[in-house]
């Protein structure tokens, strides 16, 4: 039979040597490896009090962006729903009305935008659909939860805040380490 | 024993016989396929209609079998009629796919470029056509022409910015209804189409001029921003009406029907007239009578939506209990308890007017 690869190694019958049946070299030769370890610079880090800097292509929770004004950047153009591999995004589009161009920037929004987190697998194709660079994804993960009824994610979570009313928390929605 | 002479024509190394006064377009129509020209404003079933848009121009290497100098310069196809022995080049000439690129550049000075807004996303023909011969940038750096936003009708919309003056719903108007009461007002940068000191079109067949719009500049107010096509289900479908064919396209998102077209051919023509009851009125699927799901071109966007809800009739079954023997689920979610879009309470498509944020009154902000 033609083997797979070749580093298959052909097992040894042969019987055990002096110092291969006392053991105790090669247990010190281990613990050596162990104790040498303590010395070592740890790799670990402290989880929710350390926090570790994310990768600049690091694709986490969606974010629903405002332009410099603080208007809603989304016009329901639904490209990000047909570009969506997993089927996760819906939305049901409104005309704006008058009165209403402080709060959106072009004359079509979404009145609702609804990304299911549960389909959802962070592949970023919605971000490089959008042309109207209106959604992201933020270098924060999507928050673990009890039941599946908290992973359908509305408008009301997706939309970033103001930067100009509450910058703290645009900050935050954004994520830690792209302040 | 035939009363007209076939002439023969070479389009791109591909003869056809077709009868005398036949335009080079229309027998590159018969050929088919990448052959035949675009065209924004030829229009087969309007008379008149073509010699505008600059778009189906061709190379006539060959004049005719008696004359075989070639002519001096690209030639509109849809005004050309064919001559025996004539030699087209279309898509194997530079020239022709150069002066294209040219001509769409030129559609696109003013267009404002809104197609994430536009309800004709997905099946314009400008788009289609940019998409396909035009170039990547602009070089225009002036202010683009606007205009202000007309209602023609209550349920025609008219955005004129979009518009690029192919004067098909001119001729619709003209030649369909009898009663023509909007045109093309002013000259060159400046001309628009508009109705005469904001008259209303009421007839019973204005609706088709939303159909023969090359470009999102007439839409359906109707159907205005309540979902992308490409998210519909089209359904061939039929009614007994006393006006006109009744035979339409129906675009359904379950069993909502959003929108009520004309049947388009391959060219993007209208088959069949509709009046503007089947049209506007007729939005429950008990008007109609369905034939089967509507043939679309698989390259069209049109067939990339896969969500469920444009299946249409077909509703998802529950496989949990037939496979764990009987067994109910512990933990079921259903995602209409949770998610707010498509909410029964809230029938978009009933409305006839777009949705605005009075529709969305349970929204935080």
């Amino acid at each position: 039979m033609q083997a797979l690869t070749n580093r298959g190694k052909q097992v040894s019958r042969e019987p055990m040597s002096f110092m291969e049946r006392i053991y105790l070299p090669n247990i010190f030769k281990g613990m050596a490896i162990t104790f040498s370890h303590i010395f070592k610079k740890q790799p670990t880090i402290q989880y929710p009090e350390q926090k570790r800097e994310f990768s600049p292509v690091f694709r986490g929770l969606h974010v629903l962006n405002r332009d410099e004004e603080g208007r809603e950047r989304c016009t329901a153009c639904g490209l990000c729903a047909v570009a969506c591999p997993a089927e996760a995004i819906t939305m049901e589009a409104a005309e704006r009305m008058p009165g209403e161009e402080n709060k959106y920037r072009e004359e079509k929004y979404a009145a609702k935008y609804e990304i299911n987190m549960l389909r959802c697998i962070f592949c970023g194709l919605c971000e490089e659909a959008c042309p109207k660079d209106a959604i992201y994804l933020s270098e924060t993960f999507a928050p673990a939860n009890f039941t599946r009824k908290g992973f359908i994610y509305g408008k009301d979570d997706l939309l970033i805040p103001d930067k100009n009313k509450a910058p703290e928390e645009y900050a935050a929605a954004k994520g830690a380490a792209r302040v | 024993m035939s009363e007209q002479p076939l002439f023969k024509v070479t389009i791109d190394n591909i003869t056809v016989e077709v009868p005398a006064g036949t335009t080079i377009l229309n027998a590159a129509r018969k050929i088919g396929g990448d052959v035949a020209p675009p065209a924004m404003c030829y229009y087969s079933k309007l008379e008149g209609s073509g010699g505008k848009c600059r778009t189906c121009l061709v190379e006539v290497s060959k004049g005719s079998e008696k004359d075989p100098r070639p002519m001096p310069k690209l030639v509109a196809s849809c005004r050309t009629t064919v001559m025996d022995g004539m030699e087209v080049k279309n898509i194997t000439s530079d020239r022709v796919m150069d002066a294209r690129s040219g001509v769409v550049e030129f559609l696109l000075i003013n267009h404002p470029l809104d197609c994430p807004v536009c309800d004709q996303a997905g099946e314009c023909h400008l788009q289609d056509l940019s998409y396909e011969h035009g170039k990547a940038g602009t070089r225009y750096e002036f202010q683009r022409r606007t205009f202000k936003k007309h209602d023609l009708g209550d349920k025609i919309q008219l955005h004129m910015t979009r518009c690029i003056l192919c004067y098909r719903c001119v001729f619709t108007a003209d030649q369909l209804t009898g009663k023509r009461e909007h045109g093309v007002l002013d000259r060159g940068d400046h001309a628009e189409i508009a109705t005469y000191i904001e008259k209303n079109l009421d007839n019973e067949f204005i609706g088709n001029v939303i159909d023969v719009c090359p470009v999102g500049a007439l839409t359906d107010k109707t159907f205005r921003f309540k979902n992308r096509v490409w998210f519909l289900k089209p359904m061939d479908a039929h009614r007994d009406c006393p006006t006109c064919s009744g035979k339409v396209t129906l675009w359904n998102r379950g069993d909502e029907v959003f929108r009520v077209t004309a049947r388009k051919d391959q060219w993007g023509e209208v088959e069949d007239w509709i009046c503007n009851t089947c049209r506007f009125d007729k939005k429950q699927t008990s008007d109609w009578v369905i034939e089967g799901p509507r043939l679309i071109d698989r390259h069209s966007v049109i067939s990339q939506g896969h969500y469920a809800g444009k299946v249409g009739i077909h509703k998802p079954t529950e496989t949990f209990e037939a496979v764990h023997g009987g067994r109910q689920p512990k933990l079921l979610m259903d995602i209409h308890s949770v998610s707010e879009v498509n909410k029964p309470e809230i029938t978009l498509s009933k409305l006839d007017r777009p949705a605005h944020s009075t529709d969305f009154t349970s929204n935080k902000d």
